[in-house]
């Protein structure tokens, strides 16, 4: 059986109440789930001795601006035994913007969720250390949100004393 | 010690404080020290700046902080055209710009869905594996420089000043080069770049093999190196670790070789890999890894076929500019691809190439617009240097500096 199907299927048996939705562009499987089973999910995929997905490549965001759900959170997964990489989804609401953390599952997303965090402002539950990444502590915007103007705020980050 | 604890922000020294450790020294001194190292620090290789937890000369938490560099690069592209971006990809990473270029184009080329025709893609292949060598020339050079052998950074760096000679006569600069273009590359490579190209890995070898000299018997190297800084296959694969840095502990991942991209299949190479995972290693991967390099030029240059370096589709790449200033049709595209991008087709996508330290990857969102709606850089520094407090705790502080060196971080791509 094809692996692209072969995952799908098996996401489905192990979590038969969940909505999947799929999507193959470019020959990259996408899927997508509700946010609250994220951790279980990504711990299912990680552990299921067919598929082993050992290794996060990536965690990152999408801001949508308009749309009703707006953030999605986008992992980037690859499975050394499969040679095969995955994307996963998880939509994610202004007004409950927050989503569990997986560093449980793959320390790399530490750094990654931070990462999420300071450009986005979602916040990422049970994060061991969830600090800004790359803005001072003490800036109050997140940066990668679409209506943070490009050319910044001015007085946004207080110049050194001379 | 208090009026230095006033400069670092309270998160940072909350963060550090809170990192579980279970490190004991047998003689301790009773008196732990913060020490903030960096980002002026001219061996942490840029703006790296790492917060340390002292217990007497014994390093037990280590807390790096990033965004010296960060320039929001993921920001501008989200407002700027596809082409516009490539420039920028020059300032990732800047040891090695012609890696980034390629990586770039590749997204941006499976994001349209087009591909470069196949003389463009051979000499893609062969400036990123000359990149791979200027960047690991930098990497050994500054690594032996940090634990005290100055003369090899002198002779490696005089290698590398070769290859950008080549880069000058390719593409016209030196540094910062943007030869790659959507759909195949700038210029065709000119015969006297090719034969330089040839020049130089003839000679190449045994210069490096010179360099090498200098310090693979050198006993204060190794012994600075040797068993320092050494991480599981595990906890290599766990904590992020991609490049010529997880191949030193055992793992053969390369993704030329795995999901090969351009014309990697075509070629015969091998994947150095080492599984004592410490400096050492890392040192010894890099070696190896540039003699294979020159292994693929070589091949590249036998294989390569003659024919365009530019697709030829209108709507989606930029005409040669002597067309544009004759035929009308070409002014036409010229106007509408500059003012208005290429457009691809909605749709997300993923790319990621080997580049000199590891995976360097392009995540891609396109509304159908003539920008991205999204770009996210994967940037193989910013894994690395998250591995980088886990190697240090329990190390002494004089091996930070070694430590540091032999993960190669690149503070450009780091922080964006």
């Amino acid at each position: 059986m094809d692996l692209k199907e072969h995952v799908v299927q098996k996401l489905k048996e192990h979590f038969p109440g969940t909505n999947f939705e799929t999507t193959d562009y470019r020959d990259e499987l996408t899927i997508k789930f509700p946010k609250e089973v994220v951790v279980d999910v990504c711990s299912f995929l990680k552990f299921d001795p067919d598929l082993e997905f050992s290794f996060c490549e990536d965690v990152t965001a999408i801001d949508w601006a308009k749309r009703k759900d707006r953030f999605t959170i986008v992992y980037q997964i690859y499975s050394f035994k499969n040679n095969f990489r995955l994307r996963l989804k998880a939509d994610v609401d202004e007004s409950d913007c927050k989503i569990d953390s997986v560093t449980s599952v793959w320390k790399t997303a530490n750094w990654q969720e931070r990462e999420v965090y300071d450009m986005y402002g979602i916040s990422f539950n049970n994060h061991p250390d969830l600090r800004r990444m790359y803005m001072p502590e003490d800036f109050e915007y997140h940066p990668l949100r679409k209506d943070f103007p490009l050319m910044g705020i001015p007085g946004s980050i207080p110049l050194p004393k001379k | 010690m208090d009026s230095d604890l006033k400069e670092i922000h309270p998160k940072i020294i909350q963060a550090l404080l809170d990192t579980e450790t279970d490190i004991t020294v047998d003689d301790a001194l009773e008196n732990e020290m913060v020490l903030n190292m960096g980002p002026q620090h001219p061996a942490t290789h840029g703006v790296l700046r790492l917060v340390l937890r002292l217990d007497g000369e014994t390093v037990i938490a280590c807390v790096p902080d990033l965004g010296y560099l960060h320039r929001g690069y993921e920001k501008l592209a989200e407002n700027m055209s596809y082409y516009e971006f490539i420039p920028h990809t020059d300032r990732l990473d800047y040891i090695s710009p012609m890696a980034n270029n390629v990586g770039w184009v590749l997204a941006v080329e499976k994001l349209a869905g087009i591909e470069a025709p196949p003389r463009a893609q051979y000499i893609r292949m062969m400036i990123a594996e000359l990149a791979r060598i200027t960047s690991h020339l930098v990497a050994v050079g500054s690594f032996a420089m940090d634990v005290g052998a100055l003369t090899v950074f002198l002779w490696t760096l005089r290698e590398r000043e070769k290859v950008l000679d080549i880069w000058d006569i390719l593409c016209g600069a030196r540094f910062t080069n943007s030869y790659t273009r959507i759909g195949g590359v700038a210029n065709d490579a000119q015969p006297e770049a090719l034969a330089k190209v040839k020049w130089f890995i003839d000679q190449f070898e045994d210069n490096l093999a010179e360099c090498e000299k200098l310090i693979n018997t050198n006993r204060i190297f190794i012994e600075r190196v040797d068993g320092v800084g050494v991480i599981s296959k595990e906890e290599a694969l766990d904590l992020g670790f991609t490049g010529p840095n997880i191949r030193a502990s055992g793992v053969a991942y390369d993704l030329r070789r795995v999901q090969p991209y351009l014309k990697y299949n075509e070629i015969d190479f091998d994947i150095p890999v080492y599984t004592e995972g410490d400096s050492l290693a890392r040192y010894f991967v890099r070696l190896d890894e540039m003699r294979e390099s020159t292994k693929i030029v070589r091949q590249v240059l036998d294989k390569m076929p003659q024919g365009e370096v530019l697709l030829n589709q209108p709507k989606k790449v930029l005409p040669h500019k002597t067309e544009i200033y004759t035929k009308m049709e070409e002014l036409i595209h010229d106007f509408m691809i500059v003012n208005f991008g290429i457009n691809p087709p909605p749709g997300e996508i993923y790319h990621a190439i080997e580049g000199s330290k590891g995976e360097l990857g392009f995540y891609l969102v396109s509304k159908g617009e003539g920008h991205p709606w999204k770009c996210k850089i994967r940037s193989p520094s910013f894994n690395n240097i998250q591995v980088l407090p886990r190697l240090l705790v329990g190390q002494m502080i004089s091996d930070v500096v070694a430590i540091i060196g032999s993960i190669d971080p690149i503070m450009g791509e780091a922080d964006k």
